[in-house]
């Protein structure tokens, strides 16, 4: 597939129709936390995008990013996106394999040499080449090869954008982002573990309209991972009135409250669960009664406990809490610091978590 | 079936209200007055609120149904309501799976997404064309 269509044409092409178009911005729109003004722009430059080359490298990773895009259901305007690019090399999905695999990817990095993006999902290894390599060559050295001639990366899942669970302590194969290698590239991440399929494909929509989007301190588009799970959670209220649940079975739980108590991490994580949802937008964690346990976050698995290590209160939070009622942004402020003080304390002492804590985490 | 039927189940809410509806229900005020005022138009993103499934029945409840239902079949069904409250629009698009992948409340005279769009008139015309073409004529 050569690139040279627009992505209107493209939808046009596959009988989408103007309203169809337009109801995906809407939705995609509302998705960028963008005011509903501002649709026509989005469609405007959706429209008129080209279709880029991608070139998608999967390392160290469990094949859950890729999973969490391609099984959205079928005909859905996602995978009409998805359709959009031409995606020139991806070794999970490709028919062809071995020699044949990589000629398909130099040929790419060839024509496109200087304009393709390049997803990677999967951390690194450098610990030892010989942990994970494909047709023969070391992740570092195919990264290294096809990110010189990329226009922008984009690390998709939380092991390419932070190392993620094969970088978790101890890190027997050395295994790095992709940030680490490469420095002298634009990179977007977009982790979560999985991410959110629609957000996968909205920062790929975001890259075809407005170009590299606007980043967090991580790395992040701003505009997916902006705000915190804890501050569009639907829950968030029964937190600004003190109203928390003490355990998974009580009656602060049974009545939706806050579960914050019980090691919650949105407050800490920013990510787009609490509005895109999960599962063709039924419901978040949160909303099936189990705290966030912050996957978006670097070294979420090295920071103790999911359920009372990095987020059990030691400071009187429901009391201060049932008095920020009108100032609830304030206290947010300050049990923020409070995480973060949790979090690297955390990490200097890491301890392993065993079926103890978890059944203590859940009777408080 | 009598037996099973005859067992009391009350079903308790299972999240409370968050108190949000009522400063949404001031903003709509406000836009319809001003629709009212000058023509300018109006849009809530409701998906991006932090409302509870009761927010949800309290608002549609309070907002209710009005005198035009329309159902728009585009890569999903769409639902655009007026509310009984006109100028006040409830549009919700699903995919094609039924997820609802967006909830807005618009105070408008319509809703655009309703309004034929040019580059569908453009295919409508092609169409049109193409079946006039394939029409056996007069002299036939």
């Amino acid at each position: 597939m050569k690139p040279g269509l627009t992505v209107g044409e493209t939808l046009r092409a596959h009988g989408v129709t103007r309203r169809g178009f337009l109801k995906y911005c809407a939705a995609i729109t509302s998705l960028m936390a963008l005011p509903p003004s501002s649709l026509k722009a989005v469609a405007a430059a959706l429209e008129a995008a080209r279709r880029p080359s991608v070139i998608w490298l999967s390392f160290q990773e469990c094949t859950g990013c890729t999973e969490s895009l391609t099984r959205s259901a079928d005909a859905t305007i996602e995978e009409l996106i998805f359709n959009a690019i031409s995606l020139d090399y991806h070794h999970t999905l490709q028919a062809a394999s071995g020699a044949a695999a990589e000629a398909a990817r130099e040929q790419a990095m060839h024509e496109n040499y200087g304009n393709y993006l390049l997803i990677v999902d999967g951390s690194i290894p450098i610990a030892d080449a010989g942990y994970s390599t494909i047709a023969g060559i070391s992740n570092r050295d195919m990264l290294l090869e096809t990110a010189a001639g990329a226009a922008a990366i984009v690390s998709v899942g939380t092991c390419a954008a932070f190392g993620g669970i094969p970088a978790a302590r101890p890190n027997p194969t050395g295994a790095v982002p992709v940030s680490e290698l490469i420095t002298d590239k634009p990179i977007i991440n977009v982790p979560g573990c999985p991410p959110i399929p629609v957000v996968i494909t909205g920062v790929l929509v975001q890259y075809l309209t407005f170009g590299l989007p606007d980043l967090d301190a991580q790395g992040r588009p701003l505009a997916f991972y902006g705000q915190s799970i804890h501050d569009r959670c639907y829950r968030r209220p029964f937190y600004d009135k003190g109203l928390f649940a003490d355990s998974f079975d009580d009656e602060g739980a049974k009545k939706g409250w806050c579960l914050y108590k019980l090691g919650c991490r949105g407050p800490t994580t920013y990510n787009a669960c609490a509005t895109a949802k999960w599962n063709n937008g039924t419901s978040f964690p949160i909303e099936s009664g189990h705290p966030c346990l912050g996957c978006s976050e670097p070294d979420f698995w090295d920071t103790g406990s999911f359920y009372h290590a990095l987020s059990t209160p030691t400071e009187a939070i429901g009391e201060a809490a049932v008095y920020a009622a009108g100032g609830g942004l304030l206290i947010g402020a300050a049990v923020g610091a409070v995480h973060q003080r949790h979090k690297r304390k955390a990490i200097e002492s890491h301890r392993k978590v065993s079926l103890d804590d978890i059944d203590e985490g859940a009777a408080k | 079936m009598d037996e099973v039927g005859a067992i009391a189940i009350e079903i308790e809410p299972t999240v409370a209200t968050t108190g949000n509806v009522l400063p949404l229900l001031h903003e709509l005020h406000h836009a319809l007055l001003r629709f009212r005022d000058d023509g300018s138009e109006h849009c809530i993103d409701v998906n991006s609120l932090p409302l509870s499934e009761q927010d949800h029945r309290q608002l549609e409840s309070v907002l209710g149904r009005g005198e035009v239902h329309a159902r728009l079949q585009a890569l999903g069904d769409s639902e655009i309501t007026e509310t009984r409250i006109p100028g006040i629009w409830r549009v919700i698009h699903a995919n094609a799976d039924g997820a609802v992948v967006g909830r807005f409340l618009e105070v408008t005279a319509c809703p655009s997404i309703l309004k034929t769009q040019q580059p569908d008139i453009a295919d409508g015309i092609a169409h049109l064309q193409r079946l006039i073409d394939e029409l056996p004529g007069e002299d036939q």
